[in-house]
């Protein structure tokens, strides 16, 4: 126990010092969101319907795009080989991993949503029902994404290609996200029923993501 | 004859050589009886002679996610038991899954334009499919990044069966999002739905595209290891050209290992 929280502290100071590069995901969200404006127009009837869903696309892309860095920069280094030669279960270690990559470079993106929301005119309920359903959502994208940046690490390819990979298996918690969200806002839904969902997809990409990444670290490092 | 007794490529070419010809002919005539007796099916009262495409566009469809299973199965292989083959299987068996894929999306859409007025819809079904396509595109596209084929068989036996679990998590997400598509008619509670003139020459049009697809993937795992050996037989060739001055036996015995793998 005392090594996973060992693990999850060192990640988490990497990832927030000089060279982490866990912030420059706000950055990214920010920017992307401030493109949308660009690219439908400034129109703000339109933009806060379209909030929940530029919000969504935007936490998405900014955690996929900092997911590069959750294993290639300890497998250059070489302490991945250490943590794959430990005592700790792979398996544990991973999720570990995870769980501090989620805590720095995923809850700033959940803080960021409601200046963000300013932006696109949301109001505080639809703010909040994105903040919440980012809150529920993101470590699914994270844990499946892990699978993604564990297989780029084995194979040396990061980049395109894990976004290739990744994408398509992160759509239904796109979906289900926006959903709830949608339902907070304008109804006729009730929020529970996609949220509690959405949660359920978190629970289960807690526990599929970490042995799928085990599995290729363990069968591809050598 | 069991499974691990395949495990030797050679006895897998030499039982496969004399296996595929038989499977070849029986997949013509089933191919042949099918397509005539869709051919003189009746026209439905509703859609008329349009109802034609079924008989193409189901069977594509239920091996667009038969090929995943069998594809999952092998990675088992490859994870599991290092069956040798299983890779071989795993790789081949992608791109004939893409084209079955590819073949349903295509004879849906030309369905679609004169029952529902439109070649797409971003509806649950054609949704869910193209999501299928596209993740065998990027299988297809992890096979292709990395050259050294053991390497990559682990990294996509594990994507493979992360799909595998998560195919039928998004058909559900996608169907619950937003529906159009007819729900399944032909295996379901109480019987098909469908009428005896219909079903027959569907279930005989399915058989054949399975055996398509066993025939097509036989012959597709037989290239795949026949281009392995080709590729350890070039390399085996250049450390020889490389190595003869220096006159150093070591590099030999690492790639005639490489060979005898293949």
């Amino acid at each position: 126990m005392t090594a996973l929280s060992a693990l999850i502290r060192r990640d988490i100071r990497i990832a927030l010092r000089v060279g982490g590069g866990a912030l420059i995901g706000v950055l990214f969200f920010l920017t992307v969101v401030v493109l949308m404006p660009f690219a439908v127009g400034p129109d703000l009837a339109l933009l806060s319907r379209l909030g929940p869903a530029i919000l969504w696309l935007g936490a998405l892309l900014a955690s996929l795009l900092t997911l590069d860095r959750l294993f290639m920069a300890d497998h250059e280094d070489g302490s991945l080989d250490l943590i794959t030669m430990s005592r700790t279960p792979l398996e544990l270690a991973c999720a570990a991993k995870a769980l501090a990559h989620w805590l720095a470079a995923g809850l700033p993106l959940i803080v960021a949503t409601p200046v963000l929301g300013l932006l696109l005119n949301l109001d505080m309920v639809a703010t909040g029902a994105v903040a919440l359903t980012l809150l529920a959502g993101t470590p699914a994208l994270t844990f499946t994404g892990m699978i993604g940046a564990a297989l780029a690490v084995t194979l040396h390819r990061g980049g395109l290609l894990m976004a290739v990979l990744v994408l398509p298996l992160s759509i239904p918690v796109l979906i289900f996200g926006v959903a709830a969200s949608q339902a907070a806002i304008v109804g006729p839904m009730t929020f529970g029923a996609p949220f509690s969902i959405l949660c359920a997809l978190s629970l289960v990409s807690l526990v599929i993501g970490p042995f799928a990444a085990a599995a290729s670290l363990k069968h591809g490092l050598d | 004859m069991t499974l691990i007794d395949l495990a030797n490529p050679t006895r897998f070419l030499a039982l496969t050589a004399r296996l595929l010809p038989w499977l070849a002919a029986a997949t013509i005539i089933l191919l042949a009886i099918g397509l005539y007796q869709s051919a003189t099916a009746p026209d439905d009262y509703q859609q008329g002679a349009t109802v034609k495409i079924m008989f193409i566009h189901v069977p594509n469809a239920w091996l667009s996610m038969f090929v995943w299973g069998v594809m999952s199965i092998a990675s088992l292989g490859t994870l599991v038991w290092r069956h040798p083959l299983a890779d071989v299987a795993a790789k081949a068996a992608a791109p004939i899954g893409a084209a079955f894929t590819f073949l349903a999306l295509l004879t849906g859409s030309l369905w679609g334009r004169p029952m529902w007025g439109t070649y797409w819809e971003w509806d649950a079904r054609l949704t869910s499919v193209l999501i299928l396509f596209l993740m065998y595109l990027g299988l297809m596209a992890l096979w292709r990044a990395v050259d050294e084929p053991s390497r990559a068989a682990r990294a996509a036996a594990v994507l493979t069966l992360v799909g595998a679990i998560n195919l039928p998590i998004i058909k559900f997400s996608v169907d619950w999002w937003n529906t159009l598509h007819q729900p399944a008619s032909v295996m379901r509670m109480g019987g098909s739905s469908l009428d005896r003139s219909f079903l027959i020459p569907l279930l005989v049009m399915a058989i054949a595209f399975t055996l398509l697809f066993v025939t097509l993937h036989i012959a597709a795992m037989r290239n795949e290891i026949l281009r392995r050996r080709v590729r350890s037989l070039q390399m085996m060739q250049a450390s020889r050209v490389a190595f003869s001055e220096v006159g150093t036996g070591s590099r030999e015995g690492s790639t005639s290992k490489e060979v005898g793998a293949a």
